[in-house]
């Protein structure tokens, strides 16, 4: 599962630019993920801050 | 609501594009999800003096200082001058950008384009099978909006075009993970833009310095989606400053995803035309994207109007934005990104070998041009593949 770290989030978006699936929304601060997540990753990679996690 | 076009996303090129739209006679209506126009900022706010000045006239508060030119470092301390004049890119004014993209918006709207923020678009209406407007939620409620056509300027999280079936999905090789404080320094040179090359600094990236007046400097830097690894842009940040600038107050953080993935397939399809990070037209050698944002704004804008009195919305309608982007904007973008391909490759050797052969020559009456021959000249080996590019 994908989780956020709220308090690490700066909503700058550069997961959902990379989100193959189109699973990620920005909404203002708040980042949305859709249950079209694959848990691929790719978002954890790029994310400046590391507010992105891939739980088993 | 009924309009003629939509403008999704309320930065630059959203703005141009609103402007010139609207100038040209549409019913213009922007969205801009956030409830305030340019803040966040996700941006060095780096311009080139000419280009900005030829799109739009000027408010002095948008600018918050004016440079000499930029100084290379390579990563072994030795360092190169430009001038301002001469080296293109994105130096020349440092930009406030939480003012200039609102004074833009308010130009759009001026023109009498309708916008509307804290209004996030949720997806495209279709009518038999054609484009038909954005629905959208404003404040929290529900909206739908009518138009036959869509300006996507929606950044690098754009989702316009995945809707209307361009893929903008970014690979991590092009899109580069960037972190920057705002800090205030007594050894912030005002005077130039400083940019620091290095695999330990930003790997496949560059740090930089932009100073906005008053010792303070957007410092930061980038590094390639493929080297990153989670939160990897704000550490090398916290190391880059500890190093060079130990004594600074960082009283700002910005963070984003700069595309540089080189020009799209195609940033118009039925309907709809991308504009700016929507479709990269970020230059993939040093990131900036504003003024090619603004540029292809304008050019989407008046293309709607044509279009729109055409009746023509379909692709073919819509081509002329395409080849006049590419004429414009996507040939240097192309050029950047073959540049970009042989630069992330180089290793600190390599980096140090290159600035080097430059830093015993007199580089301050080149252009870039000149002095690539002057490198080509000195490195033919390292700069073999990009002979094409060169001479």
């Amino acid at each position: 599962m994908l989780t956020v770290n709220r308090y690490k989030c700066c909503y700058c978006g550069a997961c959902v630019g990379v989100c193959p699936t189109c699973a990620l929304e920005l909404v203002e601060t708040w980042l949305e993920v859709s249950a079209e997540c694959k848990e691929c990753g790719l978002c954890t990679k790029i994310c400046p801050v590391g507010a992105l996690e891939v739980n088993a | 609501m009924k309009c003629d076009l939509i403008v999704v996303g309320g930065g630059p090129g959203g703005s141009m594009a609103a402007k010139a739209a609207s100038e040209a006679g549409l019913k213009v209506v922007m969205l801009e999800k956030r409830q305030e126009i340019g803040d966040p900022v996700r941006c060095a706010e780096g311009v080139s003096k000419r280009t900005l000045n030829r799109l739009v006239k000027l408010e002095p508060e948008w600018i918050a200082s004016e440079v000499k030119g930029a100084r290379l470092y390579a990563p072994d301390g030795t360092s190169i001058v430009m001038s301002e004049d001469k080296s293109g890119g994105e130096v020349g004014y440092v930009l406030e950008r939480k003012v200039f993209d609102r004074g833009l918006a308010m130009l759009a709207a001026q023109a009498g384009a309708t916008v509307l923020v804290k209004t996030r678009a949720l997806g495209l209406l279709r009518k038999n099978g054609a484009i038909s407007g954005v629905s959208a939620m404003r404040i929290g409620e529900p909206l739908e909006i009518e138009a036959p056509l869509i300006i996507g300027a929606d950044g690098v999280e754009s989702k316009v075009g995945r809707w209307a079936g361009i893929d903008t999905a970014l690979k991590l090789q092009d899109i580069e993970s960037c972190a920057q404080f705002l800090v205030h320094d007594a050894s912030i040179d005002e005077e130039y833009t400083e940019f620091f090359l290095g695999n330990n600094i930003a790997p496949s990236g560059y740090a930089w310095s932009f100073p906005k007046g008053e010792k303070l400097a957007n410092i930061g830097l980038g590094i390639q989606g493929s080297r990153s690894k989670p939160g990897e842009a704000v550490r090398l940040l916290h190391k880059f400053m500890k190093a060079r600038f130990p004594n600074g107050r960082v009283v700002e953080m910005v963070v984003g995803g700069d595309p540089c993935s080189g020009p799209i397939e195609s940033a118009t399809t039925d309907g709809v035309m991308l504009v700016g990070d929507a479709a990269h037209q970020t230059d993939p050698l040093t990131g900036g994207g504003i003024l090619n944002a603004m540029q292809a704004g304008v050019m989407a804008g008046e293309v709607a109007a044509k279009a729109i009195s055409a009746g023509d919305m379909s692709r073919r309608g819509l081509v002329e934005y395409e080849t006049r982007w590419r004429e414009k904007i996507g040939k240097t973008i192309a050029r950047s990104f073959q540049f970009k391909e042989f630069f992330v490759k180089l290793n600190d050797n390599d980096m140090n070998q290159l600035l080097g052969s430059l830093a015993k020559e007199d580089i301050s009456k080149m252009d870039l041009a000149g002095m690539l021959r002057v490198l080509f000249r000195f490195n033919p080996k390292l700069l073999w593949s990009l002979k094409s590019l060169i001479i």
